[in-house]
């Protein structure tokens, strides 16, 4: 299994590893809603290294990406980022990735942790056919370290560190800059439902950095997180993670990423979502709530009026809203909210109901 | 670190522990290590009061933010009681879990099922060997 450099770090902290697409991973240091309230009221550090950055770099970056991603990036100015999702022929989701214009003619891929390495061959293998030769495309995940500070205090503690001010750096865009002599990149943006910043800096170096703001955050309080807080994190900003709700059988309509779709412009899986389009989707990714007690989890089964009527594609308690909380996949005709339907539980059936998403929104 | 386990019980290698009410039935719960490993459980499955279960037996379920685990009956016998506080107050088990957070009181069938489980010191000696 592969380590972030940070492991001995997380060892240190008393941290209790998972395997998480291939990587050793912490899920927690104490424990889970601990880490996620940290978040939620003050601020939390998450080593987020196994995640992967690739480089797109040339005057052809622009034409290439507009033909590998469904969005429409035109319009996407150097320190900007794009959310968007990479199709393949049949409009399934390869994934899903943040695009970061550094330059005119310099990208930066940051995509999941279980995907980095097929999304570096599709890359590569689409350049070729389509023809992009001008094009350098990188992994550069081995030397690229990824750290998020989240939550209300995030910004204080990282104001600290830096020269420039942090209050003019809006949502989903992104600065160069250095922290301690430390070439960084850090954006406003996260997977939280928090405000908060993602940072990437030299791998060597991460480490170091990581020290540095637990040591700067200490007297708000900061907490190192761990993925089982993530997780939780994002379900209640009603944020997808790939591999649940998302795989490559599954299109951005079915998952209501039709903001990430311009059916106007060509690209790879266009003429499959187009007439996914016409005909209308089978299935619906929904936000659901228990009504009965009891915690639905993933791949357990959905029932509607004693028919098969979907899965539970993530399921938890949620910390700050106590009550169990999921997202799952039904019949387009079942989707609507406040539709009351039953989960299997250990064989047993629970009533549930679906409910808007995101579960939680904070307060501005 | 986990609290020391109490001398008056018996312990499983699931790690549930069974007291000996000495009027035929056993209070039965998991041990603070146990809890320790789960952390933040947020809801406990009690069974139905009077089910019938063999030793070792799934019981219980105790569930974390994260992970879903089976509890085991540490003896055969009937469900007579079942810790109700726990419905609305499943972090007793992380809390007290030698004590307010018991989860089931069970009528023995065959008393001397408590002597093929381990005393605090042979758990003691199964924890610092190979519990985990």
């Amino acid at each position: 299994m592969r380590k972030t450099p940070l492991y001995d770090h997380h060892a240190a902290l008393g941290a209790k590893f998972t395997n998480f697409g291939g990587w050793s991973m912490p899920v927690q240091y104490t424990n889970i809603i601990e880490e996620h309230l940290a978040t939620r009221n003050i601020v939390g550090l998450f080593d987020i290294c196994h995640m992967g950055q690739i480089e797109v770099k040339g005057h052809q970056g622009f034409s290439f990406l507009q033909q590998i991603m469904s969005r429409n990036l035109e319009g996407q100015k150097p320190g900007q980022i794009k959310l968007c999702v990479m199709t393949n022929e049949e409009g399934g989701i390869l994934d899903d990735l943040t695009v970061y214009k550094l330059e005119d003619e310099l990208y930066m891929l940051v995509t999941n942790a279980s995907t980095r390495q097929k999304d570096f061959e599709w890359l590569i293998n689409k350049s070729r056919e389509l023809g992009f030769d001008q094009l350098q495309i990188k992994d550069i995940g081995d030397e690229t370290g990824k750290l998020d500070i989240q939550g209300p205090k995030a910004q204080k503690v990282l104001q600290r560190l830096l020269a420039d001010d942090l209050t003019s750096l809006r949502f989903y865009r992104a600065i160069r800059t250095t922290i301690q002599n430390m070439p960084v990149i850090l954006s406003r943006s996260g997977y939280t439902g928090e405000d908060g910043f993602e940072i990437y800096s030299p791998a060597n170096k991460t480490g170091e950095l990581w020290d540095l703001i637990l040591k700067t955050g200490a007297d708000e309080g900061i907490k190192p997180v761990g993925l089982g807080a993530r997780d939780t994190l994002r379900l209640e900003a009603g944020m997808m993670l790939y591999g649940h709700e998302m795989d490559e059988t599954i299109t951005p309509f079915e998952v209501v990423y039709d903001w990430l779709v311009d059916l106007k412009k060509d690209f790879i899986g266009c003429a499959a979502l187009r007439r996914q389009k016409e005909d209308g989707i089978p299935r619906k990714l929904v936000g659901f709530e228990m009504i009965d007690r009891g915690i639905a989890r993933a791949d357990y089964k959905i029932w509607k009026d004693g028919r098969d009527a979907g899965i539970v594609t993530s399921g938890t308690f949620s910390p700050s809203l106590h009550k169990a909380i999921g997202m799952a996949f039904v019949p387009l005709e079942y989707s609507q909210e406040q539709t009351e339907m039953d989960i299997e539980i250990r064989g047993g059936k629970f009533k549930a109901k679906i409910t808007s998403l995101p579960f939680y929104k904070r307060k501005k | 670190m986990y609290q020391p386990n109490p001398e008056d019980r018996k312990y499983s290698k699931d790690h549930e522990w069974a007291v000996d009410n000495k009027d035929g039935t056993v209070t039965m719960g998991i041990s603070d290590y146990a809890q320790e490993q789960l952390t933040d459980i947020v809801f406990v499955e009690l069974p139905d009061i009077g089910r019938q279960v063999a030793q070792f037996e799934q019981l219980a379920v105790v569930e974390s933010v994260k992970s879903v685990s089976d509890i085991y009956a540490p003896v055969s016998g009937t469900v007579i009681d079942v810790n109700k506080a726990l419905e609305d107050q499943p972090e007793l088990v992380n809390q007290d879990a030698f004590g307010e957070g018991w989860i089931v009181k069970l009528q023995m069938v065959d008393p001397s099922e408590l002597d093929t489980l381990m005393d605090a010191a042979a758990y003691d000696d199964y924890l610092e060997r190979d519990g985990d």
